[in-house]
């Protein structure tokens, strides 16, 4: 679908009798200026210019800076539209690249603030499993799963296991789950989630820690206190 | 000298990509005077698996209580 030609029919359409008028502009000597500043034109005009953004963004007031700014600017370069038409096109043109800024704006927003906040939470975790010198804390420092590994094919340890890949950041799971149980190789997921070969390691590396500590705690370290005869409550 | 960080991140890569002689050889070091990081690899297999082992109970699981395994993004 041609863009230009969208928004041309779009406005041509809403406008009819405002464009006809426009269309004469010579013998009643109106300049551009004075057309785009004619009340009722521009109400027109700004309203389909609200309605083609609200509907790309979906949030009114993005909508409503979006059409502002691109006034604004059109209003900027007016002299060089002779006709009405030809600026009506250009304005949507101008509105087509403020919405595509809102957007990319806000994907950018989106994607940086979770960072962010992700970034913040494995750094806590790291900081929880490891002393600043890289060495486990002692209360964290992996156990042997060897004793209690007879009871992994039960039911309960399933559900277990079902819960700590609950647990984990989506992403991580997702990620978790094509390598380990659908066992893709690392390019075709890289290639899919359109991630890098190292950037893949982390999430598969951040994901099986959280899996392992959630298991250990879970189930291998009560497994053990279970055999050991202690209290597990 | 490589401490537990490096080495569990090591532990875990060593699944998707040989590692290279110099990564190998400070893994091995390390390895050999760190019980829990030698646990932690360990474990790492156990994990590879087991999560075959859950895909496969997960698809025979099915009617049982499939719905809670994710059956649904597992069967093939």
């Amino acid at each position: 679908m041609s863009d230009s030609e969208g928004s041309d029919s779009f406005v041509e359409e809403g406008s009819s009798g405002v464009e006809r008028d426009a269309a004469v502009s010579g013998p009643s000597g109106a300049t551009v200026e004075e057309q785009l500043v004619d009340p009722q034109f521009l109400a027109e005009l700004r309203a389909q210019m609200l309605k083609f953004a609200r509907l790309q963004l979906r949030d009114d007031d993005q909508a409503e800076d979006a059409v502002q700014e691109a006034l604004a600017g059109a209003l900027k370069n007016i002299e060089s539209f002779a006709r009405q038409s030809a600026l009506k096109t250009w304005v949507f043109s101008i509105l087509k690249f403020k919405i595509a800024d809102a957007l990319r704006y806000r994907q950018r927003v989106i994607a940086s603030s979770q960072l962010g906040d992700e970034e913040q939470r494995e750094q806590q975790f790291m900081d929880a499993l490891f002393k600043t010198n890289g060495h486990w804390h002692r209360a964290e420092r992996p156990t042997s799963w060897n004793g209690p590994q007879g009871g992994v094919q039960s039911d309960h340890f399933w559900r277990v296991f079902d819960a700590c890949l609950n647990g984990l950041p989506e992403k991580q799971a997702r990620v978790f789950m094509m390598r380990e149980f659908i066992e893709l190789e690392s390019e075709e997921i890289c290639s899919q989630l359109s991630l890098s070969t190292s950037n893949l390691h982390v999430i598969l590396y951040r994901a099986r820690l959280r899996l392992r500590e959630c298991l250990e705690n879970s189930w291998f370290e009560t497994s053990a206190a279970r055999s050991r005869g202690e209290s597990t409550a | 000298m490589m401490n537990c960080k490096q080495a569990t991140r090591l532990l875990s890569e060593q699944l998707e990509r040989p590692l290279h002689g110099g990564e190998k050889l400070q893994l091995k070091l390390h390895l050999l005077m760190c019980r829990g990081c030698r646990n932690f690899g360990d474990q790492m297999r156990t994990l590879r698996q087991l999560s075959k082992g859950y895909a496969k109970t997960a698809s025979e699981a099915d009617g049982k209580d499939g719905a809670a395994r994710g059956s649904s993004d597992l069967d093939s």
